[in-house]
């Protein structure tokens, strides 16, 4: 298990350990050689590295852009020299496929939703977790850090059975749910740890001044709990907007998901991939946004929260 | 477990109102679905005959949920290995850079995508064409570098010619050749687009002391031209090594010219002229890198993409508590990099490779999509794993939910050992 930290991960290039290039100053002039050597290769490596792990996705964004005629004929490299071959042809049809552009809307219907019922009741009980004084509380809690690891796929067929009887099976609803209740442990773990934090006589203050504890935890705990709120709302965004297995289970076939809908047009020998680039491109643009936009959130929260 | 620290004593209504919708969601969907799942593994497909250990039984002896097994197996050993390797040496190597964050960012962008984006990113990279496919074209480009290709990979002898296919794929003139008289090696079947370019073909001169011959496409367009015989129109196969065979030993070789003849020196006399099978293999074309054989470690290549960039965060920020004075006194005492990276170094990282190598292998333990999306339907059965034989089983077409619990259980048995490290890190942390 990783321990959640609420410090960011991702390294800053101004802290960055620089030991290697600056070593003890009295050297021969040999080992200097060598020092320098030894880092062109690093450098050589890890440019190497970089270009190869761009590679994939660099094939599928270019991809996405060509004519099939020329997706079935010639590697993507090629529209890399010839620039006649990028369109937006295949944009075009996906986004006036009406079929695509629902499930669009449906993936936003059910992570929306799902990210925010995992905050809002996650934060609900990790508070009382943390700060009230209640029977059988520390033995609660052993069951919410115990149900961390339990795999997703216990529940799939109880679950399934138990949606079909409450007749929200294959609904927007039930995904939504399923994903909230399995995003619940580590949304409770994460912000009891972090609330547990919050100085005591802060809440003392609070409540001499006459707060209930609704406004406590409306005023005071919710607004300092903000950096791990948001490393959670992150981590439970990305995983249920990235989700297929639930979605694949328990989301109305009609109008699937996103990925859903991608996977269902794959076939045997993937010839349509004037469909699946560009599909795939998209589905990959919301994430990419929010990776790009909030590193440290989302490194803290995948951190945190990758057992799961 | 901090009990001193609660503020308040609470009413019971106030805490359970801001407890029940968690625990009733956690009650229902997670809690409830553990002990069902037990129950139901114990019961046949229709649910209503008690089968008591069959369904795990079946686990083990079915042949495709046996495949699954050994392939979960081969995932939960690679993959986290590989992954926490990689993840190690980038992060090593990042701290002397000054560009790292640009590297990390790079090689942690995949964790924020779907796993299905990165299977269709790898089916695109899989595809068998190396025209195409991005693994096969350098794989081919690769292999070409080092091997030369055959030039006339679909010719043929004439049935009933004077050449005869051996065993190896060589092809044999059985007749000796004598000096002095030309040799006639007609092949055919080669495709016209192929022969663009190539010159017509010539008779030899018969040069006394020398075996000398042709070696041509024996096909007239309109099929008018004479069997065994140079016709006009009829081109020739340059670059054709020729081999004089005597007893099994080769004695002389030549390659064919632009005009398709070739001479050896008179110690190919009374030998047998035999075209080795290298002129004729077909050109390499990568790998079936989703054929039956490799299609799980190239579905584990995918993963790795996906993951090395997480285990190279965590243990870059291992890595940079490590105390500096402890690297640098080791190397003003004269050890060099690797002796500090090997002693040093790694014992330090210990806990957090641990941690990674963990986190992977329940993650691993898992994994569905990637396989669903990767492996084509040809090949899934040799890719399966067992989530998706649990969804195969509970979901798809003839399942038994029995079964499909039976897994489910044994994936959750699998995790209760990590289970209980959590909770004895909590009780302990909170003894403290």
């Amino acid at each position: 298990m990783t321990a959640p930290t609420l410090t960011a991960h991702v390294p800053d290039p101004a802290n960055a350990p620089a030991s290697a290039n600056a070593g003890p100053p009295p050297e021969r002039w040999s080992s200097r050689l060598a020092a320098i050597a030894s880092g062109t290769v690093v450098r050589v490596v890890l440019v190497v590295l970089g270009v190869l792990w761009l590679l994939p996705t660099a094939g599928l964004f270019v991809s996405s852009f060509r004519d099939p005629r020329d997706i079935a004929s010639t590697g993507w490299w090629e529209a890399l020299t010839d620039p006649g071959q990028w369109s937006f042809s295949n944009y075009d049809s996906l986004l006036g496929n009406e079929k695509f552009t629902g499930s669009v809307w449906t993936t936003v219907a059910i992570t929306l939703p799902a990210t925010a019922l995992v905050i809002v009741l996650g934060a609900l009980a990790a508070y009382a977790f943390a700060w009230m004084d209640f029977p059988g509380r520390d033995w609660l809690f052993l069951v919410v850090v115990g149900l961390l690891v339990v795999p997703i796929q216990v529940a799939l067929i109880p679950v399934a059975r138990l949606f079909n009887t409450l007749g929200i099976f294959e609904t927007t609803a039930g995904v939504v749910l399923f994903h909230s209740a399995f995003g619940l442990p580590f949304a409770i773990f994460l912000l009891r740890n972090f609330f547990a934090e919050i100085p005591r006589e802060l809440l003392e203050a609070a409540r001499l001044d006459g707060a209930g504890e609704l406004r406590l935890f409306f005023r005071v705990v919710l607004p300092l709990g903000g950096p791990a709120i948001a490393a959670l709302a992150i981590f439970q965004f990305m995983w249920v907007w990235n989700d297929m297995l639930v979605a694949l289970i328990f989301a109305d076939a009609g109008s699937p998901p996103m990925t859903v809908a991608l996977q269902q047009e794959m076939r045997q020998f993937g010839s349509n991939f004037d469909v699946l680039a560009p599909g795939a491109f998209l589905t990959m643009l919301i994430p990419l946004a929010i990776f790009f936009a909030f590193q440290r959130q989302f490194v803290s929260g995948v951190m945190a929260g990758a057992v799961k | 477990m901090a009990s001193g620290k609660a503020v308040i004593r609470a009413r019971p209504w106030v805490a359970a109102s801001f407890l029940l919708p968690a625990l009733l969601l956690l009650g229902a969907l997670v809690v409830y679905p553990i002990g069902y799942s037990i129950q139901r593994s114990l019961f046949d497909a229709s649910g209503d005959s008690f089968v008591g250990l069959d369904n795990f039984k079946e686990i083990f002896t079915n042949d495709s949920i046996r495949t699954a097994l050994k392939n979960n197996l081969i995932w939960i050993v690679v993959a986290p290995t590989v992954a926490t390797a990689l993840g190690l040496i980038f992060a090593v190597l990042t701290e002397r850079v000054r560009w790292a964050t640009v590297f990390k960012l790079v090689v942690f962008m995949p964790m924020a995508i779907s796993m299905l984006a990165a299977g269709i990113i790898f089916r695109m990279v899989y595809e068998q064409n190396p025209d195409r496919g991005l693994a096969n074209a350098l794989a081919t480009t690769v292999h070409d570098t080092f091997a030369e290709s055959s030039s006339w990979p679909d010719a043929q002898p004439r049935p009933g010619g004077p050449l005869t296919v051996e065993e190896d794929g060589s092809y044999l003139l059985t007749e000796p050749v004598t000096a002095g008289t030309p040799a006639l090696l007609p092949l055919v079947a080669v495709p016209q687009p192929e022969l663009s370019g190539a010159d017509p073909a010539v008779a030899p001169g018969g040069e006394p002391g020398e075996v000398t011959g042709t070696v041509w496409m024996d096909f007239t367009r309109g099929g008018t031209g004479t069997e065994n015989a140079i016709d006009p129109e009829e081109l020739a196969l340059s670059g054709i090594t020729v081999e004089a065979v005597r007893d099994g030993q080769v004695v002389a070789e030549a390659t064919t010219g632009d005009d398709g003849t070739f001479t050896l020196p008179a110690e190919a006399d009374g030998a047998q002229l035999r075209l080795p099978s290298d002129n004729f293999t077909a050109p390499y074309n990568g790998i079936e890198w989703l054929g039956p054989n490799v299609v799980t470690p190239a579905i584990i290549a995918s993963y790795v993409w996906m993951w090395a960039g997480f285990a190279m965060v965590l243990i870059a920020a291992g890595l940079a508590s490590v105390p500096r004075e402890t690297l640098e006194a080791a190397r003003v005492d004269g050890a060099n990099e690797w002796t500090v990276f090997r002693r040093i170094t790694v014992p330090l990282l210990a806990p957090v490779l641990g941690v990674v190598f963990v986190t992977l292998m329940i993650n691993v333990l898992k994994i569905f999509d990637l396989v669903y999306v990767i492996a084509p339907s040809s090949s899934q059965a040799d890719a399966n794993v067992l989530a998706l034989q649990l969804y195969l089983s509970s979901f798809g077409t003839g399942a038994d939910q029995g079964v499909g619990s039976a897994i489910a259980v044994f994936l959750l048995l699998l995790v209760v050992p990590v289970m209980i490290i959590n909770l004895r890190r909590l009780r302990r942390e909170n003894q403290r």
